[in-house]
């Protein structure tokens, strides 16, 4: 009785606090009594980007008192199963993929977001984010905080101007595009997928852009949900674009046994070697994290960027989103007060200010992004019209963080042909 | 035992008799129970106290040691208590006991539980019969998985062991004998992890015409040769692999193969010399024969490491390029897949395939004077 109570109170002074503080950052307002707690929070997410999370929440330590404590691990999905199952998960957990949340939820494992904070998504949020925090029971669990925005080229400007290319409205622009560098002695693409456990996933992300340009918002929803199996001609088809630039040596830097040995983050930086070793990167706005350091700090005039184009123009170019959502598996006002505090546009601003994150919020201050960039990727995300979370992400784990991981990189090194991959994710999807 | 003679104590009333005796038992029971509740507030104060964790783990320290030592001087007060005849019979279990029950809480009930749970579905619902089984021994990923189990027990104990005994043979009779058996040995003081760091460097791999980082396509780049893609060239990466745990594992056989020739006795090699023996026969029928039981213990050990092999495969390749093992496997369907069912009858699978190994490890030692 005591606990809820306090819960009650704490919500209660909660709502009172972001009532009266109108733009004011809505953390519990200095209630005193969250003064001394602690909340632990888990996630993916190391080095830099873990000291920009410390950094983001840091207001909301210095409002309320509360010590957030964050622990990031690469194996963070794996070890979170044996931490809940052991009954010791941290408080909060930034759960990369929706399936998690739902898998957990239904356990039981998670308390369901108040209803403050879930009014509070709705009045921050565009459309999607709260219907991607929801588990099959129809409660809202997950808070997005910082998410990614797919489907980005990035090129560095310099050689690109010199040189004279433009970036290209078409597919068929980009393939023009793409002889013209092999012509002029550079193969177009950086790209590497090697990502320790998790080795492959740029691969889902790359099908996932070519299935939402060639089969429009519905479709790509019917093959999400396993309704369309991998079998279907048009995933093969999106495999077969694939392969066209893949597949090809003259197209892809160092040809695919180097883009299965190269780490995502590594392959990028080729394109900055002088002379560059390849011009073009297809990744999510968070890698210009993993720009050289001189790149990094001169992101404006160093890296020029344009969104993968339509392949179907009846389709256009759709945005594809990811991000890490952050749910509770314990009920305590100040775990509360830091989920309420993320879903305001306040926790954001340190990070969009340290660069190489982007904020899904309505009412965010586009200044605060401290790239031309990072601007661009915002504007973008916020007023997109037709956007869809990471494919492989809601796919059922054995698919999604699975076969269709694992399968495509026997395609690459020639192991195996279309046929035979396509047929092994297919048997794989749970039935 | 001196209480077995002890003067038996003078004759006393009904009463009095009765009432030590119910002394005694309460006793008896209350002692434990104290103990008990001595340990239970300590594992509730670890399990949930907020104190600074110096604290905790003073505590900890304390609490196991002490915690033990309180278990069996209160055990022991107890048979003490008993009757002679049942002192001597009860106290061999009182020493062993408790051995034995966290061993099976933590091995055999866990062993049994998996078996169990190999039975159910991914969630550990529904009934299933063998059809983890089935899929275990169907799936084309869980086939490669074993033939490269295989190639890696084959290889990886031959090899290691092979190499320790030849090393620890030759080197024995040169004078730099301990400067090369440590080097050879400092390998073992690397993880596996690390090694495969390590290892990385050796492999990696560079487009022609850039700079190698790799070791070997360095050596190949002098020689004018383009560079190999080691680590998915299949099925020579998995044996890319092995050779990470030779390179790790022979100067652990080395070790203890030589320690074992220090013993063979220098009178029967002279006896066989003057016979008119040759080296080869020498070490064939005299040395061989002689450490053949310590061989096998570092083969065995080998082996079973070779069949559980998982820490090298995950910091190479992950499990890619056709090199994985039952063990990513397991760890794959367990905790990346969450199917417990799947999991469960794959480290099933593991345990029986290990089983053989550790009962000849056994029976050897067994057979052998301590």
């Amino acid at each position: 009785m005591r606990a809820k109570l306090s819960v009650l109170v704490g919500a209660v002074v909660l709502v009172v606090a972001a009532c009266g503080g109108g733009s004011s950052p809505a953390p519990g307002g200095g209630d005193g009594d969250l003064a001394g707690t602690k909340v632990t929070v888990g996630g993916a997410f190391v080095d830099v980007e873990a000291a920009a999370f410390e950094e983001a929440v840091k207001a909301f330590e210095d409002a309320t008192g509360v010590d957030v404590v964050y622990n990031g691990d690469k194996s963070f999905e794996q070890q979170l199963n044996v931490q809940v199952q052991a009954g010791n998960p941290p408080d909060v957990a930034l759960l990369p993929q929706p399936g998690g949340m739902k898998n957990y939820a239904s356990q039981g494992k998670l308390f369901p977001l108040p209803d403050d904070i879930v009014a509070s998504i709705d009045a921050n949020y565009g459309p999607g984010w709260k219907e991607v925090g929801t588990a099959d029971d129809g409660k809202v669990y997950g808070v997005f905080h910082r998410v990614n925005l797919k489907g980005l080229v990035f090129y560095p400007k310099a050689v690109f101007e010199a040189k004279g290319y433009t970036a290209p409205a078409t597919w068929d622009e980009l393939k023009t595009l793409m002889d013209k560098m092999v012509a002029d002695g550079t193969p177009p693409w950086c790209i590497g997928i090697e990502s320790g456990a998790a080795t492959g996933w740029p691969i889902t992300d790359w099908i996932e852009q070519i299935m939402l340009r060639t089969v429009g918002a519905e479709g790509y929803d019917k093959w999400v949900s396993g309704e369309t199996p991998f079998t279907d001609p048009s995933v093969a088809n999106a495999f077969e674009i694939l392969m066209e630039i893949w597949g090809n040596e003259q197209y892809v830097y160092g040809g695919a046994n180097y883009v299965v040995q190269t780490n995502f983050g590594e392959a990028p930086k080729a394109a900055f070697d002088d002379p560059p070793k390849c011009l073009l990167t297809n990744q999510g706005n968070f890698i210009t994290a993993f720009f050289p350091d001189d790149v990094q700090a001169d992101l404006d005039n160093q890296v020029g960027v344009f969104t993968l184009p339509a392949i179907d123009s009846a389709i256009g170019t759709p945005a594809e989103v990811g991000g890490d959502q952050a749910v509770a598996f314990a009920d305590r006002p100040e775990i509360w007060a830091l989920l309420k505090y993320l879903t305001t546009p306040e926790a954001g601003v340190s990070w969009s200010k340290a660069g190489g994150a982007l904020f899904p919020y309505k009412g965010q201050d586009l200044a605060n992004y401290s790239s031309e960039l990072d601007k661009v990727f915002a504007e973008s995300l916020v007023n997109a019209s037709f956007v869809r979370f990471d494919g492989a992400d809601a796919m059922p784990a054995a698919v999604g963080s699975g076969t269709f991981w694992s399968e495509p990189i026997k395609l690459l090194t020639g192991s195996q042909n279309l046929d035979t991959t396509l047929g092994n994710i297919a048997a794989s999807w749970p039935k | 035992m001196y209480q077995a003679v002890a003067e038996p104590p003078p004759p006393r009333g009904v009463g009095q008799v009765l009432a030590t005796s119910v002394g005694r038992v309460l006793v008896s029971i209350f002692v434990p129970v104290v103990a008990f509740i001595v340990l239970w507030a300590g594992f509730l104060f670890l399990k949930d106290s907020g104190a600074p964790k110096a604290v905790i783990v003073l505590v900890a320290i304390v609490w196991g040691i002490g915690g033990v030592a309180m278990l069996y001087v209160v055990a022991n007060w107890l048979t003490e208590k008993l009757p002679p005849a049942w002192y001597g019979r009860i106290l061999p279990f009182v020493f062993v006991g408790p051995a034995i029950a966290i061993l099976a809480f933590y091995l055999l009930v866990p062993a049994v539980l998996t078996g169990w749970g190999s039975l159910f579905d991914a969630n550990g619902q529904e009934f299933v019969g063998l059809d983890n089984y089935v899929y275990s021994f169907s799936n084309p990923e869980m086939v490669t998985a074993i033939r490269n189990n295989v190639l890696w027990l084959v290889f990886g104990t031959l090899f290691s062991t092979g190499l320790g005994l030849a090393i620890a043979v030759l080197v024995e009779r040169s004078r730099l004998d301990r400067l090369a058996k440590t080097l050879i040995f400092l390998p073992m003081a690397i993880s596996f992890v690390g090694a495969s760091v390590i290892w990385r460097f050796v492999y990696s791999f560079q487009p022609e015409g850039q700079p190698q980082v790799g070791l070997l396509n360095a050596i190949l780049g002098s020689f004018g040769i383009a560079p190999v893609s080691w680590l998915t060239s299949e099925p020579l990466n998995t044996i890319l692999l092995i050779v990470i745990l030779i390179w790790g594992q022979t100067g652990f056989a080395m070790v203890i193969i030589g320690a074992a020739l220090k013993g063979v006795p220098d009178e029967m090699l002279e006896a066989g010399r003057i016979d008119g023996a040759g080296e080869w026969q020498i070490f064939r029928k005299l040395i061989v024969p002689t450490i053949w039981p310590t061989i096998v213990t570092v083969a065995t050990t080998i082996a079973i490491l070779t069949l559980k092999i998982y820490d090298i495969v995950i910091a190479m390749t992950g499990g890619n390029f056709n090199t994985q093992v039952i063990a990513t496997l397991m760890w794959k369907q367990a905790f990346t897949f969450f199917d417990a069912g799947r999991g469960s009858a794959l480290a099933v699978i593991l345990l029986v395939a290990v089983t053989p190994v550790i009962w000849y490890n056994l029976r050897q030692f067994r057979g052998r004077a301590i």
